[in-house]
């Protein structure tokens, strides 16, 4: 472990940003903390969290994917890919780390997404623990530690230290280049946040939530629950809790012709959204209650199934705090998972 | 850099056939004038117009077709509309091929066989029946229904007429719902056919069809003893990639575009019915 006095922790981003582009939460200066790039003067922000998910870096909300040409019968086919520069993300929430592994599942399983491996390659997550986590925290629920998050580099920040730990190759380079900005140190004021975060987590209000009633063996149990309809009856299918959700991967692929080509790209989808599953031939999910219950089935049930009982939530709570009708994943467990359990 | 999955490949259709009012089959092959890729019977591929959109199909051609791709194409929404509109000549763009094929070579070897058709379905069923007459000692008797509308609705009717009923690889059995002038052939639904031609129970059945003729013809054959584990279908849903991450396909545990389209009916029971 190696740490540097917070004084110097722009000298530090200086360091990287001189190698690699930085992205690290900023204040908007109206309460609300987004990713930006760091330059000289940007100030990390200390909101618990962005309002946005840090998904937008491996998985942006649009991207390009080819681009053709077309000139009376004839197509051409455009490979517009170009491999990823590196860059660095600086304090990413053990939530949202874990959320990439929710993504890598998804993306870079064969067939690998070209575009999500390039991005995720070349990104370098320096992860930060939380201090403060709130009433709409649960990571806990997902085994996620909020004091002890992954990434390539973990780091924790006192009130007056930067703490730093390598725990990938990656991370062990990044380490390398700031070697002499920082100095070794024992783990002594970082286990103590450690013990005090863990004091607070169990006081919020989501610690008791559990998973038991979901998992990858429920869908028989969980699919005809009459509560599905009561629960989704106010959802205004919306999609704020997709967009905003670090672990949604859902997309669309779309054209655009600007008039000189024809742009072939992805953007965010919603399985919230009535048209989503449409096709000229039928409509498979026909009411709000069956979209609805796709969200969370997959979340809960379907994702896990797939993928050795992990869960595609990491309980970051923006959802929680972004819903317009205050419906979330959080009322869903409590009402159909403790009835099933 | 690696190969994209979702950057296609550049193709030409070579040949627009008229099956019916609403029915084309277009034939496909690439700018070199050959096969675009080798697929098996069942499996699907995305063609695309760009600026238009990209929409998955059944590979109507038999894999052992070795020098091109058919698909037998409903005029139903936007890119069918425009894919109506095209001529010999027209490049478009291919992808895949996507999807479980049907068990072909293990589960069918050996059996006796029974195709059921409605409509449009005998696109994704042609491959495969046409790859069963191609090899035909590997089979045993095969029994192919199937029903249309009318008369001018029968998909491959040339085809069917011309190859399927004369050189005794099969037994074919044709109904359209209604009498029609110039038709002395079988009149009525299929599942009442099915009924009618009452099939011993030991045979494998592939069925598809619109969603209502499924569902009928799945309860006449319960009604006549066969198990759902010998009875075969393939899925369609709206899907963007193909490969089991855009989530539009995806039902239950499964996405139909990788894990499907092909089922088992026994297996459909695992599924939420949301298909």
């Amino acid at each position: 472990m190696r740490k540097c006095s917070l004084t110097s922790l722009d000298a530090l981003l200086k360091k990287i940003a001189e190698q690699n582009a930085v992205y690290l939460p900023v204040d908007d200066g109206e309460g609300r903390a987004a990713y930006k790039q760091w330059e000289e003067g940007v100030k990390m922000s200390d909101a618990l969290n962005t309002v946005r998910s840090p998904k937008d870096f491996f998985f942006p909300q649009t991207e390009n994917l080819m681009e053709f040409k077309t000139e009376g019968k004839k197509i051409e086919i455009i490979d517009t890919r170009s491999e990823s520069e590196d860059f660095v993300i600086f304090g990413v929430r053990a939530c949202d780390v874990k959320s990439f592994e929710v993504l890598d599942n998804v993306f870079l399983k064969d067939p690998v997404d070209t575009y999500y491996a390039s991005r995720r390659e070349h990104g370098v997550i320096v992860s930060m623990a939380c201090t403060r986590p709130t009433e709409t925290c649960f990571c806990q629920t997902f085994g996620i530690d909020a004091a002890e998050p992954c990434g390539d580099i973990s780091a924790w920040k006192t009130e007056t230290d930067l703490y730093l730990e390598a725990k990938t190759e990656k991370g062990e380079k990044l380490m390398a280049l700031l070697e002499s900005l920082t100095e070794a140190c024992d783990s002594a004021a970082v286990e103590a946040q450690k013990k005090e975060t863990a004091e607070i987590m169990k006081k919020l209000p989501l610690a008791g939530l559990s998973t038991a009633g979901f998992g990858g063996d429920k869908t028989d149990e969980l699919f005809d629950a009459p509560e599905w309809k009561t629960l989704s009856q106010s959802c205004l299918g919306c999609g704020t809790c997709t967009f905003v959700c670090p672990t949604c991967q859902c997309y669309d692929i779309k054209d655009f012709n600007t008039g000189k080509e024809i742009i072939r790209f992805r953007c965010w989808d919603s399985c919230m959204y009535s048209e989503f599953t449409k096709m000229s031939a039928g409509q498979p999910r026909l009411s709000q209650v069956e979209r609805f219950r796709q969200r969370f089935m997959h979340k809960l049930v379907y994702y896990p199934t797939n993928n050795n009982g992990l869960y595609s939530c990491v309980g970051c709570g923006r959802c929680l705090a972004k819903c317009p009708i205050s419906m979330n994943i959080v009322k869903v467990m409590k009402t159909i998972g403790e009835k099933a359990e | 850099m690696n190969k994209e999955a979702l950057i296609p490949k550049l193709g030409v259709i070579t040949d627009v056939r008229i099956d019916t009012p609403d029915v084309k089959t277009f034939r496909v092959v690439t700018t070199d004038g050959v096969k675009p890729f080798e697929h098996r019977p069942g499996q699907c591929a995305m063609l695309s117009i760009p600026g238009v959109g990209e929409a998955m199909f059944s590979i109507t051609s038999s894999p052992t077709n070795t020098e091109f791709m058919e698909f037998s194409i409903k005029r139903c929404g936007c890119v069918t509309e425009w894919l109506h509109q095209a001529e010999a000549g027209q490049q478009v763009t291919i992808r895949g091929p996507y999807g479980k094929p049907f068990p072909v070579d293990d589960e069918f070897a050996g059996k006796d066989l029974v195709f059921i058709a409605g409509g449009i379905a005998i696109a994704p069923l042609r491959s495969v029946i046409n790859y069963c007459r191609h090899y035909r000692d590997r089979y045993g008797k095969i029994d192919i229904v199937y029903g249309a509308r009318s008369k001018d609705d029968l998909v491959d009717y040339k085809e069917i007429v011309d190859e399927w009923c004369t050189d005794g690889g099969a037994d074919v059995h044709l109904t359209i719902d209604r009498e029609q002038e110039g038709w002395d052939g079988h009149v009525g639904f299929v599942p009442s056919y099915v009924k009618e031609l009452a099939f011993s129970t030991d045979k494998t059945v592939i069925l598809c069809g619109p969603p209502i003729m499924i569902k009928f013809t799945l309860e006449a054959l319960m009604e006549m003893g066969f198990d759902k584990k010998q009875i075969y279908t393939t899925l369609e849903m709206r899907m963007k990639c193909g490969i089991g991450k855009c989530g539009r396909c995806n039902v239950g545990s499964k996405y139909i575009c990788k894990d499907g389209p092909v089922f088992r009916f026994d297996e459909l029971d695992e599924l939420p019915d949301e298909y």
